[in-house]
């Protein structure tokens, strides 16, 4: 049988922690170049990092929450 | 009327019409050349009216051409030929014509100078479509068109109504800028909202689109939310609310994607947060947000077609579409997987992909305009849409856990298809300014500049950063097959249930109510019949005697009260 790119749980890893690495580089990135603002909010350092991270974190978890309110069994709506 | 002055849609119209006549090689030939000949028509038009009929008095201009309906023109033809090739294994005659009407009806209804053109076409887009949605022939399918029929008829009848009150209004049906002025103009405004999936008027999407053929999904992704994008762009520039309506369309859908397990129906939520863009653009009116929104629209149809492309191709080999059976079929699907990715990056709006620049125009609008809060919502759809469709999609149907499906490649028309329309959302996305050059207003706008590009990859990379942390611990929600209940609800339980309960409301009362009529019907039958029955004292037989006396008792009375009065 083939063996897969992502078979092997090293080229995971390894595929993380390039993509680890670039997260860093970005917000390192902020100290080093001064990115040209028009609204106040994103002169913060690291302001569009850490929104997009706790955007998603809050997307999934209120997303999660969501499900005890509007999941239903797949044949809900069979009846119709 | 010169040969360069044929409308769009007869085009299509007259090539469905030759399907009919042709088979084999033939009608292959028939499909691919008329996106190709109706292209070419359309290169030779000049700006202005080219066609009018006179019917009771209102002069009908079927066929305007400006610099807005012509870019729609030009989208709707390119989408129409990838769609072509990317259906060109189908033998399915009912689903080859209806694809071929509705895209002349969608370039009927840009090309409309006046409402009642529009109108007609306006419902001729929901008839010829709803044929790609029954064409999947399951019990589900034709409920969903039914549904999705209704919806879009509906639509169609407030625009007519709309129409008329806006006639009687202005003296005049010409379709151009509206504004919420008048009775007239609001139906006008909800008819193009349903059809551009406004919430709470957004469920005929998300319940229908999925529920198409592989191939009829793509064709119906290109078109009718399209045609309501451009209406609204014309209609309603600069109309304030539909900032706020735009932004809640960005936002809302991507909680449901995240938890949707149909990846066809993530990509229809999908849409509405993409359309939302569109429809916030237009609700800032400014030049720079509605060339954003314009050509927003023109990388929508390319990247989310490619995105329900390649979804089209895997529920076409796998016959599976949900995320929960999916998993892995990067190694069966390799050059699938490669053009959902780049459909993936485009709709993510990756620097150098086609969605880039579009978006950053009507978020740049947005700030310009003083709208900080409607920014930071779509600063979060932003981070949102990279989740679910940047992300969840490419992840569970092609990496994720291995579902142990081993699947040939897709064929060959669907492949050239999907690279097609990479190629144009890596073309677009690193050359801008060739399609920016057909967008209505001069564009004074810098693309790619450092702190853009920065922004947005620190936007999207801790985006990213989030689904690996969330799915290395475990907190990510599983794929479940399960159904969501939306806003759809009101209409598929909550009305019946509640018609329900009214009918058996009326029929307690109602029964209660005969019954007491029947009881007391009863009760005065067995009265009279006491007093007349055959022992009852008035049916008796009396003699002459007691008659006369009783008639003499009775002549005193009266006589005596005669008297005393």
């Amino acid at each position: 049988m083939n063996r897969h790119l992502f078979d092997n749980r090293l080229n995971i890893a390894r595929l993380l922690r390039w993509f680890y690495l670039i997260c860093a580089a970005l917000l390192l990135l902020d100290f080093i170049y001064h990115r040209h603002i028009t609204h106040q909010i994103e002169a913060i350092l690291g302001f569009y990092g850490l929104y997009g991270f706790v955007s998603c974190v809050v997307l999934v978890l209120a997303a999660k929450a969501l499900r005890k309110f509007i999941m239903r069994s797949q044949s809900y709506y069979d009846s119709d | 009327m010169t040969p360069t002055e044929l409308p769009p849609f007869l085009i299509f119209y007259l090539a469905a019409f030759a399907l009919l006549l042709s088979r084999g090689w033939l009608r292959h030939a028939v499909l691919l050349l008329t996106p190709l000949v109706g292209f070419l028509n359309l290169l030779g038009t000049v700006h202005g009216m080219h066609w009018q009929i006179t019917i009771f008095d209102y002069g009908l201009t079927p066929y305007r051409v400006d610099s807005l309906s012509l870019f729609f023109g030009y989208l709707f033809h390119l989408a129409a030929f990838i769609g072509i090739i990317y259906a060109l294994h189908v033998r399915d005659t009912m689903q080859q014509v209806a694809a071929l009407l509705y895209a002349g009806s969608a370039l009927g209804a840009v090309f409309a100078g006046d409402l009642i053109s529009l109108f007609v076409f306006w419902e001729l887009l929901a008839v010829t479509s709803v044929f790609l949605i029954w064409a999947r022939r399951t019990p589900q399918a034709l409920a969903a068109g039914m549904r999705y029929l209704i919806i879009q008829i509906t639509s169609g009848v407030l625009l007519l109504g709309g129409a008329l009150f806006q006639v009687h209004h202005t003296g005049s049906i010409a379709f151009d800028y509206i504004g919420l002025t008048g009775v007239g103009s609001w139906l006008i405004f909800i008819a193009f909202g349903i059809k551009c999936a406004f919430p709470f008027v957004h469920n005929w999407l998300t319940d229908a689109y999925p529920e198409a053929t592989p191939t009829g999904t793509v064709f119906l992704s290109a078109f009718t939310t399209k045609v309501a994008v451009y209406a609204l762009a014309r209609g309603f520039a600069g109309t304030e609310i539909l900032v706020f309506i735009g932004a809640l369309m960005t936002c809302f859908p991507i909680f449901y994607a995240v938890i949707e397990n149909d990846l066809r129906r993530v990509l229809a939520y999908s849409m509405i947060n993409q359309l939302g863009f569109m429809v916030c653009g237009i609700g800032i009116g400014t030049e720079l947000a509605l060339n954003g929104a314009i050509s927003h629209a023109f990388n929508d149809v390319i990247f989310k077609g490619l995105l329900m492309m390649a979804m089209g191709a895997v529920l076409y080999r796998t016959g599976k579409i949900n995320g929960s059976e999916l998993g892995g079929l990067y190694k069966s699907m390799p050059k699938t997987t490669a053009f959902c990715l780049v459909g993936a990056a485009s709709i993510s709006a990756f620097p150098l992909f086609s969605g880039f620049v579009s978006k950053s125009m009507v978020m740049v609008a947005a700030l310009e305009q003083g709208h900080d809060w409607i920014w930071l919502a779509l600063l979060f759809a932003s981070a949102g849409v990279f989740h679910h469709a940047g992300i969840k999609i490419p992840f569970f149907a092609f990496y994720a856990h291995d579902s142990g499906i081993r699947v040939k490649e897709a064929p060959t028309n669907m492949l050239i298809a999907m690279g097609l329309s990479a190629l144009l959302c890596i073309l677009v996305g690193a050359y801008p300014w060739a399609l920016y050059r057909l967008l209505p207003f001069p564009l004074d706008y810098t693309p790619f500049d450092a702190s853009h590009i920065i922004a947005q990859l620190q936007l999207l990379f801790f985006s990213a950063l989030a689904f690996v942390w969330l799915k290395l611990s475990n907190i990510y929600p599983p794929e479940l097959p399960s159904t969501n209940i939306d806003a759809e609800w009101i209409y598929r339980r909550f009305a019946p249930s509640l018609v329900r309960i009214l009918t058996f409301a009326i029929h307690t009362i109602d029964s209660k109510v005969r019954n007491a009529a029947i009881t007391l019907t009863q009760k005065l039958t067995r009265i009279i019949y006491q007093f007349h029955g055959p022992e009852g004292i008035l049916a008796r037989t009396w003699t002459t005697g007691s008659v006369a006396l009783i008639a003499m008792v009775l002549f005193a009375l009266i006589l005596s009260i005669t008297v005393w009065l």
